[in-house]
């Protein structure tokens, strides 16, 4: 088996997203809006609109906020891009979809089965994951323009909405299908079987930590 | 004695390296690894970070884009003095890790803890972080700077005596078990562990394993040194690759130090160096000369010395022993 490569519109067809599989390696073109905490909590907590039209402008939400700077004049330079870890983001989601119709949501690691089923396959979305987590220059050649930074003054560079015209940005693997499958709890399952030879003579420490019990009642030693 | 400008000239110039070049000698590291990984969803991922690099080279621009939590470790020679004294030699530092974040651009990645405030420039309380050491020669200053990611990959825990090398083996594991899982800890990683000192030096002592020691380098305490060997072994016999898939390489270097603890106890932390191992070294001297290296060369006997009295020979005969 060789591995998949696939240009995908970020406003792609439902035929488009149908067609991925876990694993199939992606390039996208179009616009794509960043969108994490920050931007979560305002569009949802504090009910501001979205100064975008989605999702006729973009259906691709990217976990990131982009090494960049805004230059006096109001122009932008956007160096190096990268996804952060996405499962914080899960329990903003099923509004988020609600609220963008978004069918693509990039990121870094991806989230569990069970929110790929409960929230990304009745919304006809799946998950992307960046490569590796630091091709940041390789993404940055992906992207073809700034289209716009809203929401800078309220929210910081770090947390703003960047919208990003992609040409080919790349590469992003297919974490999760159609059928709520998730590709990282695949990979998991494969190693579980090694477990336990790594972990062979080992011995739990002495002094446990609540977590190894979560019965608060209990003592540690 | 040093010039100031000199200084700053010089933290701005290792602000952008550091952001922009991969370390040779993880860069080779990772070239074996990529060489030797026989599965092809790991494979991938470690040839599109190999490109990775090269790009960021080309088009100078940070290879991450998280660009880490930079802070700064400074060593300086018994008988080097800055000009303006520690108080500009600090201001230099915060001036030029703002001045890099604007300019290269750097993401601004520092904010208060609490009210989540951004100066967009990667400064503000205890951050850049400045670390101080010393040698008992030299005229020269040694400025580092170190990008690491702050979020995942990294652990404490109090162990006892009884524990013993399999409770440590032991945490060890469950500290790669949890952060390699869809590859948190963005590994394949330089992993650092501290073992001894107090709480914080414990801390402190895993963080410079693995962001100031090199790939390849092995602790001067031959016993030691096995155990990074073993060790290293150890975190890649899991068959957890990059991001987590099925694969052989996990841990492209373990190193190891130690400083001496409460006899009742042997904490322990474990640390993550990631993909983007982001380092640079200068060494600056009072006649205006820079050299640059991406060797921290942090570890010196002196700073593992063990005794009251520094008696450079003896250590040294110990070392060779």
């Amino acid at each position: 088996m060789s591995l998949r490569e696939i240009r995908l519109s970020t406003t792609p067809t439902s035929d488009a997203i149908n067609e991925l599989r876990l694993g199939d390696i992606v390039y996208l073109d179009g616009l794509m809006y960043t969108a994490r905490e920050g931007v979560y909590m305002r569009a949802l907590e504090d009910k501001a609109n979205i100064p975008m039209d989605l999702p006729s402008q973009s259906a691709a939400n990217f976990h990131c906020s982009p090494a960049a700077r805004i230059n006096d004049d109001g122009s932008f330079d956007m160096g190096a891009v990268t996804a952060t870890a996405s499962f914080r983001f899960a329990k903003w989601l099923p509004e988020w979809f609600d609220k963008t119709g978004a069918k693509i949501i990039v990121g870094k690691g991806g989230m569990t089965s069970k929110d790929y089923k409960d929230y990304f396959v009745p919304n006809g979305a799946v998950y992307l994951s960046t490569v590796g987590y630091g091709t940041g220059a390789l993404l940055g050649r992906g992207i073809e323009k700034v289209e716009a930074v809203h929401w800078n003054e309220e929210l910081g560079l770090a947390q703003a909405m960047w919208v990003i015209k992609c040409n080919k940005m790349g590469p992003f693997i297919v974490a999760s299908d159609l059928n709520g499958d998730c590709l990282f709890e695949r990979e998991n399952a494969k190693i579980a079987k090694n477990i336990s030879k790594a972990y062979e003579g080992t011995k739990p420490a002495v002094l446990k930590r609540y977590g190894e019990t979560d019965d608060r009642s209990d003592e540690l030693i | 004695m040093i010039n100031i400008d000199l200084i700053q000239q010089t933290a701005e110039y290792l602000m952008q390296k550091a952001a922009i070049e991969i370390p040779e000698d993880y860069h080779a590291g990772l070239k074996r690894a990529a060489e030797d990984e026989e599965n092809e969803l790991p494979s991938f991922v470690l040839k599109v970070m190999l490109d990775n690099y090269e790009v960021a080279k080309e088009d100078r621009c940070a290879m991450c884009g998280d660009t880490g939590v930079p802070r700064w470790f400074v060593k300086l020679g018994n008988e080097a003095t800055v000009e303006g004294g520690m108080f500009a030699l600090e201001k230099a530092l915060r001036s030029a890790t703002a001045k890099a974040t604007n300019g290269v651009p750097l993401r601004p990645n520092r904010v208060h803890p609490l009210w989540r405030t951004d100066h967009n420039n990667n400064v503000g309380i205890g951050a850049p972080e400045i670390e101080y050491g010393f040698e008992p020669e030299g005229e020269w200053i040694d400025l580092i700077t170190v990008h690491k990611g702050g979020l995942f990959g990294t652990d404490y825990r109090m162990l006892f005596p009884s524990d013993g090398i399999q409770g440590i083996k032991r945490f060890y594991l469950d500290s790669l078990m949890a952060f390699g899982k869809r590859g948190l800890a963005c590994q394949p990683a330089i992993i650092g562990i501290g073992l001894g000192g107090s709480k914080d030096t414990c801390m402190t002592l895993g963080k410079r394993a693995s962001t100031l020691r090199t790939v390849g380098s092995r602790n001067s305490d031959p016993k030691i040194a096995e155990m990074e060997d073993e060790f290293k072994e150890l975190g890649n016999s899991i068959g957890m690759g990059a991001m987590g898939f099925v694969g052989k390489n996990m841990v492209v270097d373990c190193n190891i130090e130690v400083g001496y603890c409460h006899t009742g106890g042997m904490p322990m932390s474990v640390h993550a160096f990631c993909l983007s191992s982001r380092r640079a070294v200068a060494r600056i001297f009072p006649d205006g000369r820079v050299e640059h290296r991406t060797d921290p060369d942090w570890f010196t006997p002196y700073q593992r010395r063990e005794t009251v009295e520094w008696e450079p020979n003896k250590e040294l005969a110990r070392e060779s022993s």
